[in-house]
């Protein structure tokens, strides 16, 4: 009791010392940028307006935030001391064994809730290409620790090469599909040579630059990519050669079921729900293997990796060789649900968008990064009534976040290798 | 006389324009245990990092077993049997101790795995104690322990060894020296010792050199070492250990 109240005093001014500060900087900041605002007076003339009260809201706001964060949590991470126990506790416990059988059970049964609604259904499919491209680029950042600010290149070779496949050579989605992601492995690979000596942040400025060249040859090469018109009417799958339509031919009728356009989608769904299954399980696998075990030692150190025999930069082309055909294979799902591809769909946001997810959900957890990727996109739909103040809160969540859980959602790396059985330690006996 | 183990002869080697070794001529010879003492920045680390090529020797040569290796790729060098427990331990520290052996045996017959875990568990019983825990929070001498297994993982002929006493609490360092020792006594393993705890390491060591701004000035027997007065002057400074 004595410590409590001894630690409690120095607290409370430290804590008014911080929120002070938080609300001089909020002061400083948003003085100008909500303050003042600049207008069309009568006469067409520039007139400065203030707008003190609201400027005085934000900064009360601050203050009362940074003060409210420090009381209740002190100044270390969220999660530091009080939240320890009630993460250890035996419900919590059980919560996370859950998890995944919750998560999996929910994401089958999805289209089956959401038969009657189209837009959950559409946003379950977003969700799960969102989740394949985590687990696709948690390879080369999770894994291999390499930061990767392009990856949305290999999407785009993805949904390029399905594309202009199916319509110049009226090739199916179904061999496409593989042939997509051997291209963008060919790419990866190609990425991976040049940047074979850089790392941490000279890596991340090329592969952006790489990210971005795709997306400018794509806008550019008129004859072959149609340039910013993007391509049109790329072919639908079919569900193993049966087509959804309404014909004697199609789905419905050879099932004897009544013809419906959902059909289709739900298709689309238990599709990209395989394809990101796939990319998990050859992840969970790769990481059993020498390979993969290669890539988690790279990331920890690379001058120890070579000392042990290991040659990193196969290392190196493999991981970017293996992330780029998960990315190149959604991307070809990509164009056959959407129909239609331009570069537009390509830029670095989406690029920025998957790494979030995969440093929010904690860098190499394939459960953290299917959370994140629910999180993120289902936040951006649940915002949407917002308007204008959607990616305000959005970044004030993800800022919490990080706050409450720096280390990404899931922070505890699961080792890739048990002994077949726990031994009695027969030494010590 | 029979053909050293290893053999370095007349190295140069740069960082930049700086001339960190300055023709350095050294021996291993098969069986041996040979310890390179020398003060901070003498050229003790460069000098067994050259060996794995990094930095690459710009001038004369390093062979192992009668081969040449001045330019061999580091990767294919852990391939020849030589292992490393290279400066500041460098382990997997987000693995756990029983991932970090693994990884030292890439080169190694996965067939020989069990077998070379129990040994270096019989060698370092605390590691067994700890095979899943993170590398990264075992204590400094642990980590030393678990640096000098990981390297012993690959079954090598060579064992590279720098400043394996390094910051961690005596009691630990000798239990490291008397592995050391046990290693070379009984599996005939062929060990380069590189240390500023002169004193130990020459009584531990057959034969020793002493290197100074990037140059071999003195070498011989560790007893002819320990007892010469240069030595005694420069690394032991009267004091026993």
């Amino acid at each position: 009791m004595n410590t409590q109240a001894a630690t409690r005093k120095p607290l409370l001014a430290t804590a008014l010392k911080d929120a002070t500060l938080a609300a001089l900087v909020a002061f400083g900041l948003f003085g100008l940028l909500i303050g003042l605002r600049t207008g069309l007076g009568p006469n067409a003339a520039l007139v400065l307006t203030t707008r003190f009260e609201e400027l005085a809201i934000v900064v009360a706001v601050v203050f009362a935030g940074s003060l409210l964060r420090s009381l209740l949590f002190g100044r270390g991470p969220l999660m530091a001391g009080r939240f320890k126990p009630l993460l250890e506790s035996r419900a919590a416990r059980i919560i996370r064994r859950l998890a995944v059988p919750a998560l999996f059970a929910l994401a089958i049964c999805w289209p089956l809730l959401t038969y009657h609604n189209r837009y959950l259904l559409d946003l379950g499919i977003l969700v799960l290409t969102y989740v394949m491209l985590g687990w696709g680029l948690n390879i080369v950042v999770g894994l291999a620790g390499l930061l990767d600010l392009g990856y949305v290149a290999f999407y785009a070779v993805g949904a390029y090469s399905y594309a202009l496949l199916a319509q110049n050579f009226e090739l199916s989605f179904w061999i496409c599909l593989p042939v997509a992601g051997i291209l963008a492995a060919f790419w990866g690979v190609l990425l991976g040579f040049p940047v074979l000596r850089l790392r941490g942040d000279y890596l991340a400025i090329v592969t952006l630059a790489f990210g971005e060249i795709i997306r400018l040859v794509l806008t550019n090469w008129q004859s072959f990519t149609g340039g910013p018109n993007g391509i049109g009417n790329i072919p639908r799958p079919s569900f193993f050669g049966l087509p959804f339509n309404e014909e004697e031919d199609g789905f419905a009728a050879f099932f004897g079921l009544e013809f419906s356009s959902i059909h289709r989608i739900v298709f689309l769904f238990y599709v990209i729900l395989a394809l990101a299954l796939i990319t998990n399980w050859v992840t969970l696998r790769l990481r059993r293997l020498p390979v993969g075990r290669a890539w988690e030692a790279m990331r920890e150190d690379e001058i120890a990796c070579r000392a042990l025999g290991i040659n990193t930069t196969n290392t190196k082309l493999t991981a970017f060789a293996m992330g780029a055909m998960f990315a190149g294979i959604a991307g070809s799902f990509f164009a056959t649900r959407q129909g239609f591809i331009s570069p537009e769909s390509f830029t670095f946001n989406e690029s920025a968008l998957v790494l979030a997810i995969v440093v929010l959900g904690g860098m190499g957890s394939q459960v953290g990064i299917a959370i994140a990727a629910l999180a993120m996109l289902g936040g951006f739909e649940l915002f949407r009534g917002l308007d204008q103040y959607r990616m305000l809160v959005f970044g004030a969540a993800m800022v919490v976040i990080m706050l409450w859980r720096p280390r990404g959602l899931v922070s505890t790396r699961e080792p890739s290798l048990h002994l077949p059985k726990p031994e009695p330690s027969k030494g010590a006996a | 006389m029979t053909e050293p183990l290893l053999a370095i002869r007349g190295v140069k080697a740069f960082y930049g324009n700086i001339m960190a070794l300055k023709g350095v001529d050294l021996d291993v010879n098969d069986g041996e245990i040979v310890t390179l003492i020398g003060a901070n920045g003498a050229g003790k680390s460069t000098l067994m990092m050259t060996v794995f090529g990094n930095p690459r020797a710009r001038e004369g040569s390093i062979t192992f077993q009668g081969g040449d290796i001045t330019n061999v790729p580091t990767h294919e060098i852990a391939h020849l049997r030589i292992a490393q427990a290279p400066e500041g331990r460098r382990i997997f520290p987000r693995m756990t101790v029983l991932e970090n052996l693994q990884m030292g045996a890439t080169v190694s017959e996965p067939g020989h795995f069990e077998a070379d875990m129990k040994r270096v568990c019989t060698l370092f019983p605390v590691l067994g104690e700890r095979l899943h825990q993170r590398g990264g929070t075992l204590s400094g001498g642990e980590q030393q322990m678990l640096a000098i297994s990981r390297a012993l993982m690959s079954r090598p002929r060579l064992l590279l060894l720098d400043e394996p006493s390094l910051g961690i609490a005596p009691m630990l360092a000798k239990q490291i020296f008397r592995a050391i020792r046990e290693l070379n006594e009984r599996d005939k393993l062929t060990v380069f010792l590189v240390e500023q705890n002169a004193f130990h390491a020459l009584k531990l060591a057959h034969r020793g050199y002493v290197i100074v701004n990037g140059l071999i000035t003195l070498s011989g027997s560790g007893r002819e070492l320990l007892e010469s007065p240069e030595v005694r002057a420069a690394y032991l400074e009267g004091g026993r250990h």
